[in-house]
C-alpha cells in the first residue's frame, strides 16, 4: 500500500462511525471546542474526546491552542482527497460510458 | 453524427447507502438496450477498458443471473455477479450486484431507460447494504481506476 492508501484507509475506518461523520459535518461550518461539538450529543464529553482523537489520528482534523482552549479545525485538503475518489469514480464510469458512445456508433453503420 | 459532451452524473448523499448516476447517449433505447445487454457489445465496453472483460454467464432474463470478470491490467481478475430481478426490454432492468472481492455485500441496481426522442437517458439508482459498503465500492473503484489511469499515462509517455 502506499502512503496516500494508508491515508484513505484511515480516515475511511475514521468516518465509519456516525457520530465522527456527524462532527466532520459540525466542523465542516467552522471550527470548534470538544465542549461545544459534544453539546447535540447524548453521550459523554470523554467519549466525544476519543472520537476527536480518532479524528485527529486520522489527519482529517487539527488543533490549535487557545489559551485553554484547543479548538478543533477541519482539514480542508485531507477531506478534498476523500472526495476526489468520487470524481475518479466518476472518470472511470465515464470512460466506460464513451466506450459505449463508441459502441452505439459502430451498430448504427451496421443497421 | 458528431460526439456530443454527455457527462456523466453521479450523486451519493454522504451518510446514506444510495447512488445515482445519470448519463445520457446519442441513440434511441432499443440501440442503447442492445449495447448493454447483448453478450458481444458488453464486453466491449463495461470492462476497465477495451476488451479485457470475460463472460462467465449472462442470461438477461427475470430470474436470471450474470457474472462476468475484468481483468486488470496487472492480470488479476475482479469477479462480479448478480441476478436478474426485472427486465423489461428497452426500458428497465432491476438486478443484484455483487464484486467478490467483497462478498455478501449485495448492492440493489435499477436500470432505467429513458427515451429522450431518439437519444437515451439512463438512470442507474443502486441501493447498497450499508454506507460502509458503498464507500468500499468506491475506494476499490478508486483504487484500480487509478492503476489503470497510470498504465495508460505510462503507455503515453512511453509510446
Amino acid at each position: 500500500m502506499t502512503d496516500r492508501d494508508e491515508r484513505l484507509d484511515r480516515a475511511f475506518s475514521a468516518l465509519g462511525d456516525p457520530v465522527r461523520r456527524a462532527l466532520i459535518a459540525r466542523l465542516s461550518r467552522g471550527p470548534a471546542t470538544v465542549n461545544e461539538l459534544a453539546e447535540p450529543f447524548d453521550i459523554t464529553l470523554q467519549a466525544i474526546s476519543r472520537h476527536v482523537q480518532v479524528l485527529e489520528a486520522a489527519g482529517l482534523i487539527t488543533r490549535s491552542r487557545n489559551g485553554q482552549q484547543r479548538p478543533c479545525h477541519l482539514d480542508a485538503a485531507a477531506l478534498e482527497e476523500l472526495t476526489s475518489w468520487i470524481d475518479t469514480y466518476r472518470m472511470r464510469a465515464e470512460a466506460a460510458f464513451r466506450r459505449l458512445d463508441a459502441v452505439l456508433e459502430s451498430t448504427e453503420e451496421k443497421q | 453524427m458528431n460526439a456530443t459532451q454527455n457527462p456523466t452524473t453521479i450523486t451519493a448523499t454522504p451518510g446514506t447507502p444510495f447512488l445515482e448516476m445519470v448519463r445520457e447517449f446519442d441513440a434511441p433505447p432499443d440501440r442503447v438496450w442492445h449495447a448493454a445487454t447483448d453478450p458481444d457489445l458488453v464486453v466491449r465496453w463495461l470492462g476497465p477498458s477495451r476488451n479485457d472483460m470475460r463472460l462467465e454467464s449472462w442470461d438477461v432474463r427475470p430470474g436470471g443471473s450474470y457474472h462476468y470478470v475484468h481483468i486488470t491490467p496487472d492480470g488479476t481478475e475482479q469477479h462480479f455477479r448478480g441476478v436478474y430481478h426485472q427486465v423489461v426490454e428497452n426500458e428497465l432492468a432491476i438486478q443484484t450486484f455483487e464484486w467478490l472481492g467483497a462478498p455478501n455485500q449485495v448492492a440493489v441496481e435499477t436500470v432505467r431507460y429513458d427515451d429522450l426522442g431518439g437519444r437515451t437517458r439512463m438512470t442507474t439508482r443502486s441501493v447498497f447494504p450499508s454506507v460502509e459498503a458503498l464507500e468500499m465500492a468506491f475506494q476499490n473503484g478508486m483504487e484500480y481506476g487509478m492503476r489503470e489511469s497510470m498504465e495508460r499515462l505510462d503507455a503515453l509517455v512511453t509510446g
